[in-house]
């Protein structure tokens, strides 16, 4: 269970965030949905520690994650996999060694083993053989397939997507949808997955929330959300651009 | 202070916008607010302090992460093999120029007086003391510190150390510590390679080009060298060690966004590596030698 309470950052004079609170059950598929450069990276990016925040709390299974040292974090992140926007590959190594890179660290295996489970993770994002490619040689989609592969190999309870699908075409992205749903129920992890894409959020999520203006403004299960009648979430979903916006470019 | 905050993603913007922001700000009626803090950390006095402050905390967590021998033997090794294997060439260079130059340049001004045969003492202090440990750290720090600066740099904004972070690897152990190690460990065998070659191509052009009797020149450099001019110079490029990887490795994870992000912290870790070589060598030139005098 990961708990956000009263959650505050800003970076130099910037606010991003002011005051989210949300809360994502073990087991569920939260989808964290709002625009560009509204926060949702750097909301994903306190649940696992990456950033600290000014003020608020981030409690994974009850554990007050925000004053850790970045030791005691290590602890906590074995929990986790993360899949980032643009992959994130280790560009010196192979594919087999991006996969394996967190078995060698910390499971004591034989080569053979930690092959065969490479192998079969490989095989369940649909990239069978391509060990020994180098990140260059992938498109984007097979990048993240990767990133997905590495994350999950050592079977964390959490899994984190940072906009996976933004940037690939809709068959590529129908594609990775149909692969997070199976990591979801085939591992029973939670899954936490931001994104603009609405069709990717209906898909993939049983519980959507909306952060917009630095706060979580909406959540709840995707059919009474999508269905919601609010004319902010209406906007989003239906993706409206706002008419004050417009109104002020024009007259810039 | 833990060292969390230096590996956090910078995504603020450049300081003229902050600048017209906080402004912005003031003239809503903020104007009789005044922080001290945060008024000294806005001047380069305030930034050059929180810089050091940050060096630190980075040498205080890689030191303890050596004592607790976190770092993969197989790192390491690849580490030693770049910065000490491949870097021989430009040290041999190094190494032998100086040690020609310097003594043709002794020899022409020894001369005038008939002290041709303390020509290799001269060199050989010389290249021990001072000019070998200083020179290869330089040279090191052009090679070795701009290249790890820009690999962690590069690594740093394709998020590649966040993605560290999540397979639960700590990037001080998988990324500091192994150069920090392979860096003072390479460092003063590069050193000492420097100064042999220097002094024996000092010999050579001493004998061969300008004619100085070979016997009395050895004999004067063994009579004036000591077994603490070697130490001294070991002791230094030790040190000279961990400023260029330390420096190498701050400025890569703290590098700011983009290429350009990259291309600076680069700049900046030759430039600082360079300049803190050569500060720390006045300062530890005094403190060794009060060390010598005291165990005479």
């Amino acid at each position: 269970m990961i708990e956000v309470r009263q959650l505050k950052k800003s970076f130099g004079s910037q606010l991003i965030l002011d005051g989210v609170d949300l809360r994502i059950e073990s087991g569920e598929s939260a989808v964290i949905i709002g625009r560009s450069g509204g926060g949702k990276s750097v909301l994903l990016k306190h649940l696992i520690g990456l950033l600290q925040p000014d003020a608020g709390e981030v409690l994974v299974d009850g554990e007050n994650i925000t004053r850790m040292t970045e030791r005691q974090l290590l602890r906590v992140r074995r929990k986790f996999g993360m899949v980032f926007q643009g992959a994130a590959l280790f560009d010196s190594m192979t594919v087999a060694e991006n996969v394996a890179f967190g078995l060698r660290r910390h499971e004591h295996l034989t080569e053979a083993e930690i092959a065969k489970r490479v192998a079969a993770v490989l095989d369940v994002v649909d990239l069978p053989g391509t060990e020994n490619k180098k990140p260059a040689e992938l498109s984007g989609g097979m990048r993240k397939r990767v990133g997905l592969a590495r994350a999950i190999i050592y079977e964390p309870q959490i899994v984190l997507y940072d906009e996976p699908t933004t940037g690939l075409d809709p068959i590529v992205s129908d594609s990775i949808d149909q692969l997070i749903i199976r990591v979801r129920d085939h591992l029973k992890v939670t899954s936490i997955v931001v994104t603009h894409d609405m069709r990717s959020a209906q898909r993939v999520g049983n519980h959507v929330f909306l952060l917009h203006e630095k706060r979580i403004y909406a959540s709840g299960p995707p059919a009474e959300f999508f269905a919601s009648t609010d004319a902010i979430v209406r906007q989003f979903v239906d993706g409206v651009a706002d008419a004050k916006t417009d109104a002020k470019t024009i007259e810039f | 202070m833990n060292c969390r905050r230096i590996f956090e993603a910078d995504f603020s913007q450049p300081k003229a916008k902050q600048s017209q922001q906080s402004g912005a700000g003031n003239a809503g009626g903020n104007l009789l607010v005044f922080r001290p803090m945060n008024f000294l950390e806005s001047t380069w006095v305030g930034s050059w302090l929180n810089g050091l402050g940050r060096i630190a905390v980075l040498a205080r967590d890689a030191i303890a992460s050596c004592l607790t021998f976190k770092a993969s033997r197989r790192d390491l090794l690849y580490q030693i093999y770049f910065i000490g294997i491949k870097s021989q060439a430009v040290v041999l260079v190094t190494g032998a120029f100086t040690g020609m130059v310097l003594t043709a340049q002794t020899y022409f001004q020894f001369h005038k007086v008939k002290m041709d045969t303390a020509t290799l003492a001269v060199v050989g202090v010389s290249m021990c003391d001072e000019l070998g440990p200083v020179l290869t750290a330089l040279m090191v720090a052009g090679r070795v510190g701009a290249a790890i600066a820009a690999e962690i740099g590069t690594m740093r904004v394709t998020e590649q150390i966040d993605a560290l972070r999540t397979l639960a690897t700590h990037p001080i152990d998988y990324l500091v510590v192994p150069r920090l190690l392979a860096s003072i460990i390479a460092l003063p065998l590069l050193t000492m390679e420097a100064i042999v070659l220097g002094i024996i191509s000092g010999y050579v052009i001493g004998t061969q080009l300008l004619g100085i009797d070979p016997t009395y020149l050895y004999y004067d450099m063994m009579q004036y060298m000591n077994d603490a001019d070697v130490v001294f110079g070991l002791v230094k490029s030790f040190v000279y060690g961990g400023i260029v990887a330390l420096i190498g490795c701050y400025k890569g994870l703290t590098c700011g966004m983009g290429a350009e992000g990259v291309g600076r912290a680069t700049t900046e870790a030759v430039v600082y590596s360079s300049i803190t070589i050569l500060i720390t060598n006045f300062f530890l030139t005094l403190f060794l030698q009060r060390i010598y005098v005291l165990m005479q």
